[in-house]
């Protein structure tokens, strides 16, 4: 019976992705809850914002100036055949602001930061830690998700701002190095890049850190024995988080455009 | 006296059981770990509770400590049934209990004061001199005064379990619950530990259960001696009582001697004897 077999085989999987969802759910209304009643303690949190923002700096400064590099390389060829190279900077640095900065600075975190947030929570739940937190009497999600929660939300705009900033930098150097005039080049780009779009960027990358974190601890508790269960929720945690920034990606742009379009008037909600 | 589960639901009077468990059934997977065990703990004694790798003596502590809980039965404290309690009404009852845990399960991130420390500051407020005060003093019970700036990957096995120690005693519990405390550590290190549970029994009066396979430290330390086998006891009594049973899964366990079965057991038992006497 390899009909009834497979049937039972996805019921049996879609009921572990509602029943997982349902955990997930649970978790995070537990995580906002201690979020709203009880501050979180500075010593618990300054490590996190130091581990989060000061340690994730190098990689996402690199994954930025690299990221401007490489586009202007690519577009100066396609406006240099149209005689329009210094138009090239608004492209670059619309690219940078508005996507490509929030979204690959995301990205760097959800395997840098969110990778270790899992594998942390993940050994600490396998050498009894968490068990021993509540053997005390105290909430493992109040003292290990909610520091790591305010600290990934807290620190990702300022990364994404330096994401962005070394990313046009990097992007200019390039152009330069070129023969592009730099007066048209920011010119070109002043005129094209409002407010808006480095606000909503920024915004966007709140959004990512947030799921960053609540995936990635979320799998870190989920953790299952041994080297091989700590190492599976780190890369799970990567997964989703990546996957989650990319589906969210999409729906925030489609929101903050609407917002535009309802402020500011401007036609289209898509892209 | 023998003690009918009648007997057991009725309650805790002076001098009765702390902790008891009715008719728990615990399974994992398929694998039933406890089949309607029926156990109690007695106020201020020291009970071990033995058994094989696998038996549930850990999975025990922890559903005395509400951390897990049974499929089926109930779990007394004091008279209190927490078989259904939620994590927050579980916190009055974890704050008599202080658990050492088997690989110490300290805090990694913060230093040996802040563990010790930790459930002072999460529930009771304290001026910093008087938190400073009882880490100290509960670090000096447990002879590593000194220590408090220490991380918890400087600490040798032993340490870390006498931190472990030292931060179950902070609150001043009325049961101290020890995962294999010995288990890990060199003769010498582990009788120290087992200097310390006496210790702790003789000066604070405390109900101590033991988990542990390490017999030496079950006779050192047990006022009763309980062995699982396959989700069931097979044997409760004194250490002298154990040390007598005739059951031959016991005496195996006893002497550590996989080869002993029933019929081998009168044999064996001579030949011990033939050599102590040669």
């Amino acid at each position: 019976m390899p009909i009834r077999r497979t049937i039972a085989n996805v019921g049996r999987y879609v009921a572990d992705q509602v029943e997982g969802l349902g955990h997930f759910s649970v978790f995070t209304a537990q995580m906002f809850r201690w979020l709203v009643t009880d501050a979180t303690r500075w010593r618990l949190l300054w490590p996190q914002l130091y581990q989060v923002g000061v340690r994730s700096l190098p990689v996402v400064v690199i994954t930025g100036a690299f990221v401007g590099m490489v586009l202007a390389a690519q577009s100066y060829y396609q406006f240099e055949a149209i005689g329009r190279a210094s138009w090239s900077g608004a492209v670059i640095n619309v690219s940078v602001v508005k996507e490509l900065g929030p979204v690959l600075a995301g990205v760097m975190l959800a395997g840098m930061v969110g990778g270790a947030l899992a594998a942390e929570l993940g050994t600490m739940k396998v050498t009894e830690q968490i068990d021993a937190l509540r053997a005390l009497g105290a909430d493992p999600i109040k003292h290990l998700v909610v520091p790591r929660f305010i600290a990934t939300f807290l620190m990702i705009p300022f990364l994404t701002v330096y994401c962005d900033f070394v990313g046009i930098l990097g992007g200019y150097l390039v152009a330069w190095s070129y023969g592009v005039d730099t007066h048209e080049y920011w010119m070109h780009s002043a005129d094209v890049i409002e407010n808006w779009d480095i606000f909503s960027g920024v915004l966007k990358s709140t959004f990512f850190g947030a799921a960053i974190a609540l995936i990635s601890c979320y799998k870190g508790f989920g953790s299952r024995q041994g080297a091989y269960g700590v190492g599976m929720a780190a890369l799970e945690a990567f997964v989703s988080s990546f996957v989650a920034i990319l589906v969210l990606d999409f729906f925030i742009v489609l929101l903050l455009n609407g917002v535009y379009d309802l402020v500011w008037g401007r036609v289209g909600v898509f892209l | 006296m023998i003690r009918t589960q009648g007997d057991i639901a009725r309650g805790s009077a002076a001098g009765e059981p702390i902790i008891r468990l009715l008719n728990v059934w615990k399974e994992f997977g398929g694998n039933e770990v406890f089949q309607d065990l029926v156990l109690e703990f007695r106020r201020s004694a020291t009970t071990v509770v033995l058994g094989p790798s696998g038996v549930g003596k850990s999975v025990m502590l922890k559903l005395i400590l509400g951390l897990l809980k049974p499929d089926q039965g109930r779990i007394f404290i004091d008279g209190t049934d927490i078989t259904d309690l939620s994590e927050r009404d579980l916190v009055p009852i974890r704050m008599r209990f202080g658990m050492v845990f088997q690989g110490a399960a300290l805090f990694d991130f913060l230093p040996v004061r802040e563990n010790v420390a930790f459930a002072l500051r999460e529930h009771k407020r304290l001026r910093e001199d008087e938190v400073e005060r009882i880490v100290r003093e509960k670090l000096a019970m447990v002879d590593l005064a000194g220590t408090e700036n220490l991380w918890p990957e400087e600490l040798s096995g032993g340490m870390k379990k006498r931190v472990g120690l030292a931060r179950a005693l902070a609150m001043d519990p009325e049961v101290i619950l020890y995962d294999e405390p010995t288990t890990g550590l060199d003769p010498v290190t582990a009788d120290t530990i087992n200097e310390m549970i006496l210790k702790c029994q003789r000066e604070l009066k405390t109900t101590s259960v033991v988990v542990t396979h390490d017999m030496a430290s079950a006779y050192k330390v047990g006022d009763r001696l309980v062995m699982l086998e396959e989700g069931r006891i097979i044997a409760d009594g004194t250490p002298e009582e154990i040390r007598a049973n005739g059951d031959a899964r016991v005496q195996r366990f006893v002497r550590g001697d996989a080869m002993l079965s029933e019929d081998s057991r009168g044999t064996k038992g001579q030949r011990d004897e033939g050599t102590k006497g040669a």
